[in-house]
């Protein structure tokens, strides 16, 4: 039948397997299907190729992609992915294994789950994590679902300007098609506007409130008393935090936070051009049966031991059907598994140190940046962490910047408008760079 | 799997001082303990503090508690797990992929971008659509995303009453759910007794408040919806649209396409019938495939080729919107378009027929001591209702415990609903005559055992790490972190 190195079968195997099946055709198994739904022609795809060959294949598409030197953030950060994480993520028990649905063959998979919902209840100073979401945009989208739902007749929910706009768009739509009307908390200096939202709060008909933390703009946002605000209006306040820098900003829960949620490839998740990221979600326990998707706990076994189990299924879909929590099934179950092995490796020390270098080097590349007398932070008083907002100044444009950088293999930032752009950095970037970045906005001919 | 349990956690590791992480030197004068107190952590947070040897020890000792497809068989009905090959892996870890910053002008990941344009058009090609969205991170989200499709579609009509989408009771439980998250109504259609739709019952439930009708071919129970052209047309008289649940996609390879069966929406699991990993619940993808006519409603960004040859990324204004951050799990397309180049055209054309040839095979060794509550044959899966003597009160739940014993993972169990002991076998074509034998004769040693000691398999299993773990008191006092576990030994 097939001679391909996936396919186990000999020719020998197929007619005694047929025969047991009282069958004479492979053809015969498709009986059912009728002709004219047959497909008539060989797929108009290539022939098989050689492992070799693949690999030619992959490597010249590879050399059509040029890597750069990156100081674009938005939401995604290049961050420095420990040896030890590829490593571990390698193993087949992990990578290979399906849904822990089977705890007496799954610890492995359940307990990496365990430890990682404790490692951003820690990050987030809040109860109770799932088993992850898709992405932070994703999470955001379900914590939205979740306040609505949480919130039964109302169906208004506040998104602060200074959101990343790409996880509002995907709020927005998950809202649109899901009867739900967001609002928009207009922006002050880079700020959401505190008076707008307690006039917005005042009708009393909001279900939720998403704010960014930091913002978009990687300012950190002074959201004291914004909770209780939420709360006298029994609305859920919802902050989505980039998650690298909960390592030394003020925690959410000790805001007040109901839902903490966002994306978690500020974790040392390569970059990967889009994916595979995380979307992380925590919240309290009292919201704890209105989470979506999977969360995993301690119990004990017949022998005595120490287990771990998916609990409060009756949440999900397989269960529940149209009444879950969300439709929620395959999350991102190996990413958590990296995101337990790179906080285990860098701990609370390393994360303060990560977030002291992109700090210390914005600093750095701002001060350099604004001498050129061409760029300037736009919101300098504000707190910001490891990103910041420039202004581009007259006759040079963001376009200009992020080419004449271009040409030389750095990725200047993430374009806001013909004269803002966001720019970020990591430990990844070095002085070195952050000279030459300077050097070439200061020689731009205009 | 018989041996002791590592069960200790990393936090127990963990002893202040020690570190597992390397940084370049920090040479700036500035650092975060400038910003405001208020906004700083006064805490840090309670991270463990463990040493590179000691993550790797653990994480390795742990991982010999899990049981993956390159440890044994995997007959999970409707998950398709099937071999996972190592050149994908391989290719996916590309350092020329890892590096690429998603907002990336499009001119420096020309082939990022052809990767997803390739796989896009080869996906279209099998599913018999004209396009197909690869942004969807899971089937489930991709339920989503076709479904939004549907109702974009709808709404550009002005046909703005169409509120139901109609399940058959046999669908995967994601199908309804996705229905609700898309914020329509659910109507379930009922099955025959040979587990296909009635489709008197649906002709019944068919107006013009239905948006779609929502099924998988072959369906849960493993039968091929013979009535599908049918099907389809009453669907489309009544203006709704036909939308292909993917998860059973496998057995259709090389034998017909969703396009042609009268289906306009479907979703594919590539984390199923294109072979990329499962990793313990993710990341799959779940691409999404239109007919002609529907693509302008696709969800942004797009992937586009120009006229000159090269590729761009695109927002578009009819869309239904952005339903990701980007454009999906991008690694996973590396998989998948090697799979399918790995194969090639005459290769793909085998997966589905040996597929349904192992899972028929399984099917007529056990018939005579499981139950089979509708005749094959099957095409890739089926399903029993528990063991055909019902006298021994031996359980689905007791069998596929039993069969952990014997080194194999269970099969689906309790689903679909139509079964009250539903056992749901899916053997995909990568496993050998052997192992299929060797399954075989364990499911029949569970049947005997069954009627001769049948406590033996009650109390199943007996050889795992861990045994009869206690459900009930953990959904009724979760413990669900590291510091639930330390406050309850308090």
């Amino acid at each position: 039948m097939s001679d391909h190195r996936y396919f186990p079968h000999t020719p020998e195997d197929v007619s005694d397997m047929l025969k047991a099946c009282g069958a004479v055709s492979l053809d015969d198994l498709y009986s059912d299907v009728p002709e004219d739904l047959r497909l008539r022609n060989p797929y108009a795809l290539p022939a098989e190729m050689s492992e070799k060959e693949l690999r030619d294949y992959f490597d010249k598409l590879g050399d059509k992609n040029r890597r750069m030197v990156c100081f674009a953030g938005g939401g995604y950060y290049d961050h420095y992915t420990p040896a030890v994480v590829d490593a571990i993520l390698s193993r087949s028990e992990f990578l290979t294994a399906y849904t822990p649905y089977q705890p007496e063959i799954s610890q492995g998979t359940l307990q990496y789950i365990f430890e990682y919902q404790s490692m951003m209840c820690a990050l987030t100073g809040m109860e109770i994590s799932n088993a992850s979401m898709y992405d932070g945009a994703t999470a955001t989208a379900e914590a939205m679902i979740m306040a609505v739902n949480s919130a039964r007749k109302k169906r208004r929910v506040l998104v602060s300007a200074t959101l990343n706009p790409a996880v509002a768009e995907v709020i927005s739509t998950y809202a649109r098609y899901h009867n739900v009307a967001v609002e928009v908390i207009p922006e002050h200096e880079g700020v959401t506007d505190r008076a707008e939202f307690e006039a917005m709060m005042g009708a009393g008909d909001i279900a939720g409130v998403i704010v960014g933390y930091p913002n978009y703009y990687g300012i950190v946002e002074p959201y004291d008393g914004w909770a209780d605000v939420c709360h006298a209006s029994k609305a859920l306040f919802i902050m989505n935090c980039q998650a690298s820098t909960l390592g030394v900003l003020r925690a959410p829960a000790s805001l007040g936070a109901d839902i903490v949620c966002g994306d978690a490839q500020s974790l040392g998740m390569p970059l990967n051009y889009g994916g595979p990221y995380l979307g992380y979600m925590c919240t309290t326990k009292a919201l704890m049966r209105k989470l979506p998707g999977r969360i995993v706990g301690a119990t004990t076994d017949r022998n005595g031991q120490r287990v771990f189990v998916l609990t409060l299924q009756a949440r999900e879909q397989h269960i529940r059907r149209e009444k879950a929590t969300s439709n929620i099934c395959s999350n991102q179950g190996l990413m958590a598994l990296h995101t337990a092995v790179y906080l285990s490796l860098v701990g609370a020390k390393g994360l303060k140190e990560i977030n002291d270098l992109g700090y210390g080097g914005l600093r750095y590349l701002a001060d350099g940046l604004t001498a050129t007398g061409r760029m300037h932070l736009k919101y300098p008083e504000r707190p910001f962490i490891n990103e910041a907002l420039f202004v581009v100044d007259d006759p040079l444009t963001t376009d200009m910047v992020l080419k004449a950088t271009a040409a030389e293999g750095i990725l200047a930032g993430v374009k806001v408008d013909e004269n803002e752009i966001l720019v970020a950095v990591t430990e990844m970037q070095t002085k070195a760079d952050m000279d030459r970045y300077v050097s070439i906005i200061k020689n731009i001919e205009l | 799997m018989n041996r002791r349990l590592y069960d200790k956690l990393i936090f127990e590791h963990s002893r202040p001082g020690r570190s597992g992480y390397s940084l370049p030197r920090n040479d700036f004068d500035r650092h975060v303990g400038e910003l405001p107190e208020s906004c700083r952590r006064q805490e840090p947070p309670a991270l463990p503090e463990v040493d590179e040897p000691t993550v790797v020890r653990h994480y390795t000792n742990s991982s010999t508690n899990n049981f993956g497809v390159d440890t044994g068989f995997y007959p999970l009905g409707s998950c398709t797990m099937k071999y996972n090959p190592k050149i994908n892996d391989a290719l996916a870890a590309s350092r020329s992929i890892a590096a690429l910053h998603p907002f990336q002008p499009a001119e420096t990941v020309q082939g990022a971008l052809e990767i997803y344009w390739e796989l896009q058009r080869a996906l279209s090609e099998i599913g018999g659509m004209a396009e197909f969205t690869l942004n969807p991170f899971a089937g489930a989200h991709g339920e989503l995303t076709g479904l939004l499709v549907i109702k974009a579609y709808h709404l550009s009509r002005q046909d703005a009453g169409r509120d139901t989408v109609l399940v058959p009771d046999s669908a995967h439980g994601t199908n309804p759910a996705s229905a609700a998250v898309a914020g329509f109504k659910v109507v379930e259609v009922k099955s025959l007794a040979d587990g296909t739709v009635d489709v008197d019952d649906l002709r019944s439930k068919l107006n013009d408040s239905v948006a779609a009708m929502m099924m998988t071919n072959p369906n849960t129970v493993g039968m091929f919806e013979k009535n599908i052209p049918a099907i389809a047309k009453l669907v489309h008289e009544a203006g709704g649209l036909m939308y292909y649940d993917g998860a059973n996609l496998n057995p259709m390879l090389g034998i017909a396409r969703p396009g042609d069966m009268g289906f306009d929406v479907m979703h594919i699991n590539l984390h199923k019938t294109f072979s990329t990993p499962h990793g313990g619940g993710g990341p799959g993808a779940g691409p999404v495939g239109v007919r002609k006519g529907l693509e302008p409603f696709l969800p942004n960004p797009r992937v586009v080729k120009k006229d000159d040859g090269t590729f761009d990324v695109a927002f578009d204004n009819t869309s239904l919107g952005r339903i990701s951050g980007w454009l999906g799990n991008f690694t996973i397309y590396i998989r998948a378009l090697a799979y399918i180049l790995s194969l090639g055209s005459e290769n793909l054309a085998k997966v589905g027929p040996l597929a349904t040839l192992n899972a028929n095979y399984v099917l007529n060794r056990l018939k005579d001591l499981y139950l089979l509550p509708i005749p094959g044959p099957c095409k890739h899966e089926f399903v029993f209702d528990g063991l055909k003597d019902k006298s021994t009160g031996v359980s689905t739940l007791n069998v596929a415990k039993r069969l952990l014993d014997f080194g194999f993972h269970a099969p689906t169990i309790y689903f679909p609903l139509l079964f009250h002991e539903s056992l749901m076998i899916e053997p995909t074509e990568t496993e050998s005559r052997e192992t299929l034998d060797s399954f075989i004769e364990a499911m029949r040693r569970i049947a005997e055992e069954a009627a001769k000691t049948p406590d033996v398999v009650k109390e199943a299993p007996h050889d795992t790490p861990v045994s009869h773990p206690d459900d009930t008191e953990a959904a009724l006092h979760p413990i669900t972190s590291w510091q639930d576990l330390c406050a309850a030994q308090k």
